[in-house]
């Protein structure tokens, strides 16, 4: 069933491109309905999942024998959790999309596409098949930026584009190699996940392809030093764009780091483990504390987000149950989290406002003129600095729990990194919408459009996703610890023997 | 010797020889004073009968024949790429229906139909002498195809500049078949191999191996060798460059490989990293590394989409190169999976750049700029062909370019000795992504001028592109389609 959530989106692109030009609401409707219906796939699927702990083969059929590779969809838990945050941030991304007026049916066909590669990501386990829905994701990201975007818009999607095409391909060249080691070891030609990852790679083959791997999904993960597409990308992209781009795409590389990465190559994992902690924790406080010093609100969410997903690596690099756990619901909750706050600095400020400089927003009292806005950006920089309640805290503490088994002084200089995040959301809160500079002499003539009903509806919908989880996190948990638990994860978890 | 057993062998070759005739014939004597483009739909449609008369008799004769031991070989293999070349020239001959750069039209159908049996005629040789004449029955046709925009003065210029280097890559050719013929006395590839087994690397064997990787290295533009190609590419009028770098591909790098591989057998040597042994692999990897460098960071540079493609051929010919140095039993498959669909998605490139270059009059990439907008079909052609050279999967450059890094790789798996060149070509590929995407910009982000009209695409040339591509997804989600044949 949660296959469907690939293939709705694919029709709905389809659909929306035999649209004619005109019919913007048409696009709209379909769009918005497309992405609902991928939701509540994404969601039935999820629940009736028996048991999350296993993996649930969805559909496998062979694809390219001589390669090995399979047409084979399954889910698990990790996958589960993913799939439901893709749905959530799908639906949300259009409704803060719905004042794009140029040329809104290639606009929306080009999101749906990029939604439909990301549910393949994160229900592929084939390689090959993971691969191609990864890559299938960059083509939409590049037009979406550099036809829809803001500043520096082209620069941005070129950017980006080369980024997750480098990082591809030095994972391609991981693959590569790990097949044909796999295959002169046991004898026929595999791109199974399951199979690949039951195989014991020599430990000097895993020590170098490892990080080939690791970085290579970790580059779209915002992994310093290689985070530069980040801001300039979010700063570039459309709202919706950047929506998921710090929504889902960055969770692509999380994803591809755990599920291939790791996964494949466990030795090596614990032969670099210290220093993914380390480029983590840099990632950590560099994007807090450059973030803190930003003019343009969107660049501190921006830096904001490395900074978030450095929670994600760190977790990843703990190699324990709760370290792994708090960093798969970290990317669930910065991916909510990060989407409202972009919501916020694109649609409800930028838009409007037509400026994201701190000077000139300090003069514009937004507090007061857009009392929703405030709001919303209160809360979610509330859950963006890990307020206990919502989803962020929980995530977080679980990371920093993990870390402090095994690297005490990363888990003190992660938490130091959550106090300049304080700060700048703090900062920014004060500047953007509770400034008490003496309004300049108003330039602005006409008053600011209110905010409209879809961005009321998604602002809610996101708000209510990141409390409940943080009132809740055993919804998210009972998914991911069975699967931690499993015997998939043995070798990564306890060093199995090789 | 049973000249009906010849006969009934080479078959689609007569189909075609006649069909020469009888376009050249229906242009002069039927179609006088008629209008250009009536003359090409008329004479266009007897060429394709011709091409699909020629390609039954391919279905027809399957058996492995051998009736003038190695001149002329027939097996379904030989036959399933003439097939292929068949078809890749009917595509030919229909995007340059709508032409207007020749009225000269029986004989520019006519060299298209010669220029395919000679290459038909390659790809059943295995014998020195056939491979060197039928190469040259190809070559002449394709320098003559060049040089038939005759308004323009760089279409001259661009076949005098192929003529000139392809004369000489023949005479390269020719001496180093002359001293395979000293040394092993007979003309014929397994005799050949035969004959030099055991020998050693005799430096005059070394001789002929670099003679002939030069003779062909001309033939299929890798680097050192390349520099006619872009400037015939980009003179040449866009259908002829289309078969040059479709047709002429598929069956030079099939015979580069039988000679190599079949040839030179027992002289393999080996380009794997610390384990250098020298013998024609080592000059393959060496050919093959410099073009993929060469030919891709050229190619960033080129303001004009059709010399961008040229020096894009140039880093496709150093992968295909990969799939010629992977020498495995499984490799011949995986080159030519490879070969063919790149055949398939250059023509459609080069398709669309004709469509582009009638209606806004030049190939620079700002004449791209709102195609999107002008013309949404064809720019969603140009997307899925472009985005397969590039190698985004699922198309069929993709896959092809997984099965030739795979199989390169695999051919020493116990220590990853071609890994080096591997990464080397991925690395490369994706500096290839960024000039591709820079014509799909112009397409997709840029906006035409002010009230530039829609583009009419003639429908014959709408209808082969939307085939093309649909080819090119088709065969990169389903390869087994075509790997099944091969």
């Amino acid at each position: 069933m949660l296959a469907w959530t690939i293939y709705i989106s694919f029709i709905g692109v389809l659909v929306l491109m035999l649209l004619p030009r005109e019919a913007a609401w048409a696009a709209r409707i379909i769009a918005l309905l497309t992405a609902i219906a991928g939701c509540v796939v994404a969601f039935a699927g999820s629940v009736q999942q028996p048991n999350p702990g296993e993996v649930t083969t969805i559909v496998k059929v062979p694809w390219i024998p001589a390669l090995g590779a399979s047409y084979y969809l399954a889910a698990d838990g990790i996958s589960l959790v993913l799939v439901v945050l893709t749905g959530l941030a799908a639906v949300a991304g259009i409704l803060f999309s719905w004042n794009i007026e140029k040329r809104t049916k290639e606009f929306f066909a080009f999101y749906l596409a990029l939604i439909g590669g990301v549910y393949g990501v994160f229900l592929s386990f084939d390689v090959l098949l993971l691969f191609v829905f990864y890559e299938l994701t960059i083509i939409p990201k590049y037009f979406l930026i550099a036809r829809w975007g803001s500043t520096r818009k082209e620069y941005g999607a070129m950017k980006l584009a080369l980024y997750s095409f480098v990082g591809s391909h030095l994972v391609l060249i991981g693959l590569i190699a790990a097949w044909v080691v796999a295959r002169a070891q046991t004898g026929h030609a595999t791109l199974d996940l399951m199979e690949l990852s039951r195989v014991s790679f020599p430990l000097g083959f895993q020590h170098w392809v490892f990080p080939l791997v690791f970085v290579g999904f970790g580059i779209l993960a915002g992994l310093w030093p290689f985070h530069t597409w980040a801001p300039t990308g979010h700063v570039a992209a459309p709202t919706a764009g950047s929506m998921l781009l710090a929504g889902v795409v960055m969770k692509l590389g999380a994803y591809g780091c755990l599920r291939v990465a790791m996964m494949l190559f466990p030795e090596g994992v614990r032969m670099w483990q210290g220093e993914i902690a380390a480029l983590a924790v840099i990632g950590i406080i560099y994007g807090a504390g450059v973030a803190l010093v930003q003019r343009d609100f969107k660049f501190v969410i921006g830096y904001s987000s490395v900074s978030h997903m450095g929670f994600v690596l760190l977790g990843l690099a703990t190699l324990n149950t709760i370290g792994l756990s708090g960093a798969v619901l970290q990317m669930f909750s910065h991916g909510i989290i990060a989407g409202l706050l972009f919501a916020v600095v694109g649609r409800m400020v930028y838009d409007r406002t037509h400026t994201r400089d701190f000077n000139d927003l300090q003069t514009m009292q937004l507090g007061k003129l857009l009392p929703f806005a405030g709001v919303t950006f209160v809360l979610a920089g509330m859950a963006s600095m890990g307020m206990p309640g919502f989803s962020g805290f929980v995530a977080e503490l679980q990371v920093l729990m993990g870390a402090w088994k095994v690297f005490p002084v990363a888990a003190i200089l992660a938490g130091i990194g959550i106090v300049v995040g304080v700060a700048y959301i703090l900062r920014a809160v004060q500047k953007a919408f509770y400034s008490d500079a003496t309004p300049a002499k108003s330039g602005h003539d006409h008053p600011l459009e209110p905010i409209s009903a879809p961005e009321r509806v998604g602002a809610v919908m996101l708000i209510a996703a990141s409390l409940v989880i943080g009132l809740f996190p055993g919804l998210l948990l009972n998914w991911i610890q069975p699967c931690l638990n499993s015997p998939l994860f043995e070798r990564l978890l306890k060093g199995g023997a090789l | 010797m049973n000249y009906l057993e010849v006969l009934r062998a080479a078959a689609p070759e007569t189909a075609l020889a006649i069909t020469v005739l009888m376009v050249l014939a229906v242009d002069l004597i039927a179609l006088r004073g008629e209008s250009v483009a009536r003359r090409f739909a008329t004479g266009a449609m007897v060429a394709i009968v011709g091409c699909l008369m020629a390609a039954m008799f391919t279905f027809t004769h399957y058996g492995p024949t051998d009736p003038l031991h190695g001149l002329l070989i027939v097996d379904p293999l030989t036959n399933f790429l003439k097939l292929v070349l068949l078809v890749l020239t009917i595509f030919t001959v229909l995007i340059s229906v709508s032409g207007k750069f020749t009225e000269h039209v029986g004989e520019y159908l006519s060299l298209v139909l010669l220029g395919t049996m000679g290459l038909m005629l390659l790809v059943s040789a295995e014998d020195l002498l056939m491979i060197f004449i039928s190469l040259e029955l190809a070559s002449l046709s394709l320098y003559i195809l060049t040089a038939f925009n005759k308004r323009n003065a760089r279409s001259s210029e661009a076949a005098l500049k192929y003529f000139l280097f392809g004369g000489m890559s023949a005479a390269f050719l020719l001496f180093g078949f002359s001293l395979l013929y000293g040394l092993s006395g007979s003309t014929n590839l397994p005799e050949i191999a035969l004959a030099l087994k055991g020998r050693g690397l005799d430096p005059l064997l070394l001789v002929a191996i670099v003679t002939t990787v030069i003779g062909f290295g001309f033939k299929v533009a890798a680097v050192p060798f390349h520099l006619w190609a872009p400037d015939a590419y980009e003179g040449a009028p866009t259908p002829s460059a289309a078969f040059i770098a479709s047709g002429s591909k598929v069956a030079s790098f099939y015979i580069l490989a039988k000679i190599l591989a079949l040839g030179f057998a027992g002289a393999a040597g080996s380009a794997v990293w610390h384990g250098y042994v020298s013998g024609w692999t080592p000059v393959i990897a060496v050919v093959a590394a410099l073009s993929m460098v060469l030919g891709n960071l050229t190619a960033i540079v080129q303001s004009s989409v059709k010399r961008l493609l040229s020096y894009s051929a140039i880093a496709h010919a150093g992968y295909m190169l990969l799939g010629v140095l992977a020498n495995t039993p499984s490799s011949r498959s995986v080159l030519l999976f490879y070969v063919i669909t790149y055949a398939l998605t250059v023509l459609g490139a080069f398709g669309v750049v004709t469509v582009v270059e009638e209606a806004t009059g030049g190939n620079a990439l700002a004449n791209f700029a709102g195609l999107g907008r002008r013309a949404p079909g064809l720019s969603l052609c140009l997307l899925v062909f472009l985005l397969s050279l590039a190698g985004i999967p699922p198309l069929a450059g993709f896959i092809g370019k997984f099965f030739v890094f795979s199989a390169v790789v695999g051919t020493d798996a116990e220590h990853l000795g071609l890994l080096w060149l591997v990464i080397l070509a991925i690395l490369m590929s994706a500096v290839s992504f960024y000039y591709y995407l820079r014509v799909l910009k112009q397409a997709y982000v840029l906006d035409a001028a002010e009230n530039a009209p829609a583009i009419k695409v003639p429908p014959v040339t709408m209808f082969v592109l939307v085939l093309l591509a649909l080819l090119v997804v088709l065969l990169g989600c389903v390869p087994g389609l075509l790997t099944r044949s091969l």
